[in-house]
């Protein structure tokens, strides 16, 4: 692959270039995009970067053609990925369907507004349940919620193994605020880290003359009785749950003692670390949860976290009206913890607002 | 007395022979004379036959070459994609009207707006054949559908769209574009095999709508859907070659 950036090397620089750097890095083959805010810049950057680098990209006409032609792409054998946000991620959720269906390893960067609808084109944590369980199947996908560019930039080239490797579609769920903002962080190329990055290899136009060396491939999408379908799903099911303890990423601190636990994901997660730090030094004991991976969700860890603390209160904290926290009851059913909440939907939430919250409910 | 078995196309998978298409529809009159094409431009091993959903979809493991299903209407950018990251593989969507013109309209629009190097054969039989027969954009005036029981009314829902000469109008030079019809075999089999050709030649953009035939939907015994076809149909949708990059003379 080629050197892209040399020696390791401080940048500062927006989300949304990030995300088009670190797709460079990781040996990106080709984007298709369609424009809409807050994501457009990571094709700015991308259609500035990538004829130099020998990469592709094409304009589509919409998000389904976006979808489906980065599907087409992966199912040739190219590491394509798409960006898109708010009622593009809606219209994407079809191509992502077919990518869950025929495990198609496309990565996609979702920049998250408000919603619903058109809502606004600033920032939000309401795509939450769209990036985990859109479609009409069962969310068999990988879901990485970032809240630095670091992170951006470091989850976009494990996201592309991950997508490769276990072969489910993977996403890197940002937001408008991760998108548009500058921060500093490290670029590198995966192997100066010791990152190997996994091959990407075609399910069509595969090598081997057809009647001679191999069948011919004949992709499968539809079937045509119930049985036949059952046993594709649950295969998937379980072929998911069994990598799933080896993908979910959380980060814990403060936990051990902590009468109430603060749990939150994306950018409101380092709110959330200041909030914490702020409390403690106030003599609350407040302890600090994030999930990385929202699908798969490290329930097991958030039910450790819970016990071992003996926290009486889950505070959680986020800009969407309780997406996060359905997600979490849903994966930690049977806890008899308390729980509270600070739902700012589409709002951004800074650590005051968190103190705040806490103060009032302890 | 020996029977003399009809040519079979050598890009056919015959495992997955006979077809699964209804008695008298015209599908498989149209994937013979793409499997003979295929053959006479020997490129079996490097197409990639992509189908939509619909009674198209009943193709997808036709032929003895690498294929893959998608969405309705979907097709078109998933053929663009596979030709946008290997431009070496001829691409080749199939899909119906209903696919084409209709929840894909916006795809096909834009790759022929595009001049993408693909291939797209829509198979125009006026209405939409696996759901069971209700009205599609290609419903002649009149025409009884299940969604148009009293007849199509285009006061209430438009004329039958004439997709290669809105896609003539859209396409720059380079572009291919022609209708076919299942009742002229010969005609049909050079139409894609020029809209194969033009797509290996680099020119630009590909289509054939094969005007086709659907006695279970349309309710017609063998006589009435011949009619229906050469009668009706090509009296609305003329047949012919609109845009031919490869010059004349071609037989």
């Amino acid at each position: 692959m080629d050197n892209i950036i040399g020696e390791p090397k401080k940048a500062f620089m927006t989300g949304n270039e990030t995300v088009a750097w670190a797709c460079l890095a990781a040996g990106a083959d080709i984007m298709f995009g369609y424009p809409i805010t807050p994501q457009n810049e990571v094709m700015h950057y991308w259609t500035r970067l990538a004829p130099k680098y020998n990469r592709g990209f094409l304009q589509t006409e919409d998000e389904l053609s976006a979808g489906f032609t980065t599907c087409g792409a992966v199912q040739a054998g190219k590491k394509a990925f798409t960006a898109t946000a708010g009622p593009g991620n809606v219209l994407m959720q079809e191509p992502f369907g077919m990518a869950e269906a025929m495990r198609l390893p496309l990565l996609a960067v979702i920049q998250q507004r408000g919603g619903p609808s058109s809502g606004t084109v600033v920032y939000s944590q309401q795509e939450v349940t769209l990036t985990t369980y859109g479609g009409n199947g069962e969310g068999h996908r990988i879901v990485y919620s970032t809240a630095t560019h670091q992170e951006i930039y470091d989850y976009v080239i494990k996201g592309f193994n991950t997508a490769w490797k276990y072969r489910f579609p993977t996403f890197i769920l940002g937001d408008g605020y991760q998108a548009k903002m500058r921060e500093p962080l490290e670029m590198y190329d995966p192997k100066d880290k010791g990152i190997e990055m996994t091959p990407a290899y075609p399910l069509i136009g595969v090598p081997g003359q057809i009647g001679k060396d191999r069948e011919p491939q004949h992709l499968c999408n539809i079937y045509s009785l119930e049985e036949e379908l059952y046993d594709v799903v649950m295969k998937v099911a379980a072929e998911y749950e069994a990598i799933a303890p080896g993908l979910v990423e959380y980060e814990s601190k403060y936990c051990e003692g902590a009468e109430i636990i603060i749990v939150s994901h994306g950018v409101v997660s380092r709110a959330a670390d200041d909030a914490v730090k702020i409390l403690r030094n106030q003599g609350i004991k407040a302890g600090y949860f994030r999930p990385i991976t929202l699908r798969p969700f490290p329930q097991q860890q958030l039910r450790q976290c819970i016990a071992q603390s003996n926290a009486k209160q889950l505070l959680i904290a986020e800009s969407a009206y309780g997406q996060l926290e359905r997600l979490i009851k849903q994966e930690i059913y049977g806890e008899t913890i308390k729980i509270d909440n600070l739902f700012m939907p589409g709002v951004g939430i800074i650590d005051f607002d968190i103190i705040n919250k806490v103060k009032s409910i302890i | 007395m020996a029977m003399l078995a009809p040519a079979t196309p050598k890009s056919w998978y015959l495992p997955s022979k006979p077809h699964k298409f209804c008695p008298g529809c015209g599908h498989g009159i149209t994937l013979k004379a793409l499997g003979e094409a295929i053959d006479e431009l020997g490129i079996q091993q490097n197409t990639i036959f992509g189908c939509d959903i619909g009674c198209s979809l009943l193709a997808w493991n036709f032929f003895a070459c690498d294929s893959t299903q998608t969405h309705h209407g979907r097709t078109t950018p998933v053929m663009v994609g596979i030709k946008r990251a290997r431009p070496e593989l001829i691409s080749i969507g199939y899909m119906g009207d209903g696919g084409g013109y209709s929840i894909g309209s916006q795809h096909l629009l834009n790759s022929a707006v595009r001049n993408e190097k693909v291939t797209l054969i829509l198979v125009n039989n006026t209405n939409y054949g696996m759901t069971g027969g209700q009205m599609a954009p290609t419903t002649l005036p009149g025409q009884i559908t299940e969604t148009s029981p009293y007849g199509r009314d285009v006061e209430a829902t438009g004329y039958p769209t004439r997709g290669p000469e809105f896609i003539a109008e859209l396409t720059p030079e380079g572009a291919y574009v022609a209708r076919a019809t299942v009742s002229k075999y010969k005609q049909l089999r050079r139409f894609i095999r020029n809209a194969i050709r033009n797509q290996m030649e680099g020119n630009g953009f590909s289509f054939v709508e094969v005007l086709s035939t659907c006695p279970t939907n349309w309710r017609t015994n063998a006589q009435q859907t011949w009619n229906f076809l050469e009668e009706k149909m090509e009296e609305y949708f003329p047949v012919g070659e609109i845009k031919n990059p490869l010059g004349k003379g071609d037989k």
